[in-house]
């Protein structure tokens, strides 16, 4: 048994977090965060070097078929940098989706260009977990209907794929005919959500799996999230436990405050072993499938608890400093706080948590 | 104890629903946020007060209604507004902090001539107390104010400073004997933000809005009479006003308002099919948030009969900031979490609901845990005011930087 990254998982994040730190300081997020458009071409390109574009992609397809453990590595460290780039469903549940269940055409059109970082997809799957607004989308006879809300990684996404009612994946091209895209803006600047609206809007359908599919992308995509609160919160312990080491106050570093350790310590305690529960949770999603969803489903509730916990305790250790703009501390919270709500929040996971085990009343 | 809201009670009661029922149209809308109260606010305020239904018990004379207080009547009209969804009297740092401190400690001149425009919401004052090297430990404070003929002349910088932009006035803490003692050098200074020397920067925070600003002064030139409280004792005024700030920022009755929004929002919010208040544990976190609001608006009307019996306010006193701080930050949480991805929209999205007001109160009310006294401070203050504990020892060691940081170097990012 060997509880841990792998040597090249530890290159892996070792060299993500080295491209991050060179290409994305917190001035070139703010860059970002302030112009309409958010995400940054640059981080991208850095990233793209390095072979993230195509890592989930198989190698049949020119990428490097690696698993959802690499891509939590390196969710970590997106969000350690408050990096403002598509990921999750462009360089995770897409290349899934298709590999899992893509026709032969849909791979070989899709995945190389994946891989290159021609192309990206956005992936709408909200209404698979709950409603919002009356929101869903209803297939016929190859033409979709209805709306998708919170379509992930939505900017300059040249296709999307898109749950229906009953949990079947479509591809649809950004340009079809009849598809109305709408931006919409969340509190957290660095990633990109938006609207699909279908009316007879031409798709071309995955593999009927009976919702297997759909189920995989959620339970992937609450991983990747977790790990991106994972690794919010590290950089706001770490920048907590920086500025009580520097910051004075009756003639003191309020680091020497009790009150002032103990938020640190109690940050610390929750959150350290958040890490082995997102780890452990991509391991299963690439390696046992029969627990997947379960842990899934905790890694992304306890997660979101813990964090939020972090992400104003982090905010209250700088005093007004932290509410300010002016260390930007606000943009880990804000991550965090996107990772919460985002493919279920606590509550809702936690109940599919229960259901998973035979834990509830049948309706 | 007596509750029994009477015949008299029944009658008040009756009377302002009828005065809200003929007269809504003319408030303002309950989410203007606005530093500087619109004309449409002012006027409301003004017709309030002409009703005793806002300023109800400061005297006549300074521009109030002047009734005796009555805290069934105060519970009233807090319920009253409430209910009816229209927003009561106005609530500054003015309003709130330094017209009741002008009321215990002003002169009779003050107390003329600033309290009634302030009521009305005419004079919009802000409070310049921390400086970036005077947060938790305020008495640190280093802005100084110097006499030279006849005026004070204030040199130095105030940061966090909340609506300074609008704000027509400051009460403003400054240092005015240089050799005194830390806590015994202090003056409390009101001046207009006109005055020339002052520069106001805002300053951005999370909630992408500026509510607060950085205050430079440079040779501002105060008439010495412009002081509250004597020479050297705005520590002790200062105090005076922190004190109804944390009374201002525990208000229950702006709980049971947010409160009330929750609910509504709960009702109407759906996801699938169902409301979010069917939702179990949604609903149960509802609940749990209502007899926190429930047992602080009770703990106020207790604190309030404390008051006029003449008695402290004790224990029951000193918890309100922390507490109604924390349930109002939680209010917003649970907002959040009704509304699942909705709720993280804002910057005017489409589908936001409120106007992004629950991510901005969720961001603000935590701004509120830390001004005014940070919630570490409060609990300080608990434990050694309210229970009587020893007092942290003062240790002044300031370890040297160049060897301070080795330990924690690659803890960072550590684990594999
Ligand atoms: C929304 C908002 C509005 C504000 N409005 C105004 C305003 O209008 N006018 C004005 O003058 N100021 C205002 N402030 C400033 C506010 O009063 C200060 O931010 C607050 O007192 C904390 O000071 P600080 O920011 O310097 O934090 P610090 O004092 O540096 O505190 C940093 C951390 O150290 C902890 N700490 C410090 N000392 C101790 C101790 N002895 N024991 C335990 N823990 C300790 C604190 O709890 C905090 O967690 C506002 C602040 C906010 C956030």
């Amino acid at each position: 048994m060997d509880f841990g990254l792998s040597q090249d998982q530890r290159m892996l994040r070792d060299a993500v977090s080295r491209c991050l730190a060179d290409h994305c300081p917190l001035d070139h997020v703010r860059e970002c965060a302030d112009r309409d458009s958010t995400f940054s071409d640059k981080v991208l390109h850095a990233l793209h070097a390095l072979g993230i574009a195509g890592m989930l992609v198989p190698e049949a397809y020119g990428g490097l078929g690696m698993t959802l453990l690499d891509a939590a590595v390196v969710a970590e460290q997106l969000a350690y940098a408050v990096a403002p780039v598509p990921f999750l469903a462009s360089h995770v549940l897409a290349p899934i989706a298709l590999s899992e269940a893509g026709s032969a055409a849909q791979k070989a059109r899709w995945l190389p260009k994946i891989t290159s970082g021609a192309a990206r997809i956005g992936v709408a799957i909200a209404e698979t977990i709950e409603a919002r607004d009356g929101a869903g989308v209803a297939s016929t006879a190859g033409k979709l209907n209805g709306t998708a809300l919170f379509c992930l990684d939505f900017e300059g996404a040249d296709a999307y794929i898109v749950a229906d009612a009953g949990g079947r994946l479509h591809l649809v091209d950004a340009k079809a005919p009849g598809l109305e895209t709408i931006a919409l803006t969340t509190i957290d600047r660095t990633r990109s959500v938006g609207e699909l609206r279908f009316e007879g809007t031409g798709a071309e359908p995955l593999i009927d799996d009976g919702g297997v599919t759909t189920a995989r992308l959620r339970d992937a995509g609450r991983v990747i999230l977790a790990a991106d609160s994972l690794g919010a919160g590290q950089a706001m312990i770490e920048k907590s436990v920086e500025y009580a080491g520097q910051r004075e106050q009756f003639g003191r570093l309020i680091g020497s405050f009790q009150a002032v350790k103990h938020m640190c310590a109690e940050m610390a305690a929750r959150h350290e072993p958040c890490r082995s529960l997102v780890w452990y949770a991509a391991h299963a999603f690439d390696a046992m499938p029969q627990e997947a969803a379960l842990v899934a489903c905790h890694a992304k509730s306890h997660t979101g608890e813990v964090h939020r916990f972090v992400a104003r305790t982090s905010t209250e250790v700088h005093g007004g400093m932290g509410f300010t703009d002016l260390l930007g501390l606000h943009y880990w919270f804000k991550r965090i706080g996107f990772d919460r709500q985002v493919l279920g929040g606590p509550e809702t996971v936690r109940a599919e948590a229960a259901a998973l085990q035979g834990w509830t009343k049948a309706a | 104890m007596d509750l029994e809201y009477g015949p008299e009670y029944d009658a008040f009661r009756h009377e302002l629903r009828a005065f809200i029922d003929a007269h809504r149209h003319l408030a303002p809308p309950s989410a203007d946020r606005a530093a500087r109260p619109s004309p449409a606010s002012v006027a409301w305020q003004k017709l309030l007060i002409a009703h005793g239904y806002a300023a109800r018990t400061i005297p006549k004379e300074y521009g109030g209604y002047g009734a005796e207080p009555d805290i069934l009547k105060s519970r009233i009209i807090a319920e009253e507004f409430s209910r009816a969804g229209v927003p009561g009297g106005l609530a500054n740092q003015g309003i709130s902090m330094f017209v009741p401190t002008l009321l215990e400690l002003g002169t009779e001149e003050q107390k003329r001539r600033w309290i009634a425009p302030t009521l009305k919401g005419e004079v919009v004052w802000c409070q310049g107390y921390s400086e970036p090297g005077a947060g938790s430990d305020l008495a640190n404070l280093k802005t100084s104010a110097r006499v030279e003929q006849g005026e004070f002349v204030i040199n130095g910088q105030k940061i966090w400073t909340s609506t300074a932009k609008q704000a027509d006035m400051i009460f403003c803490l400054v240092r005015t004997e240089a050799d005194a003692p830390k806590h015994s050098g202090i003056s409390y200074l009101i001046f207009s933000m006109d005055t020339p020397g002052i520069e106001v920067r805002p300053l951005k925070t999370m909630t992408g809005h500026a509510e607060f600003n950085e205050t430079f002064f440079t040779d501002v030139r105060v008439p010495v009479d412009q002081i509250v409280g004597q020479r050297g004792q705005g520590w002790f005024v200062a105090n005076a006003t922190l004190g109804h700030e944390r009374g201002m920022l525990g208000d229950p009755d702006a709980l049971e308002n947010r409160l009330q929004a929750l609910i509504t929002l709960m009702r109407e919010e759906r996801i699938g099919q169902d409301r979010a208040i069917d939702n179990p544990l949604l609903r149960d976190r509802l609940v749990a948030l209502q007899a926190e609001v429930a047992a602080m608006k009770y703990n106020g009307m207790r604190i309030l009969s404390n008051s006029l019996r003449g008695e402290p306010g004790g224990m029951a006193k000193l918890i309100v900031k922390l507490q109604s701080c924390e349930l109002a930050h939680q209010i917003s949480a649970l907002a959040i979490d009704a509304l699942g991805e909705l709720g993280i929209l804002y910057h005017h999205s489409p589908r936001e609901r409120d106007r992004g007001a629950w991510q901005w109160n969720y961001m603000f009310q935590l701004g509120l845990i830390i001004g005014g006294g940070t919630a570490q401070i409060q609990k300080n203050i608990i434990a050694e005011r309210g229970l009587d504990m020893p007092r942290e020892p003062k240790v002044a060691k300031i370890p040297d930087a160049g060897q301070k940081s080795t330990g924690m170097a690659r803890q960072k990012q550590g684990a594999d």
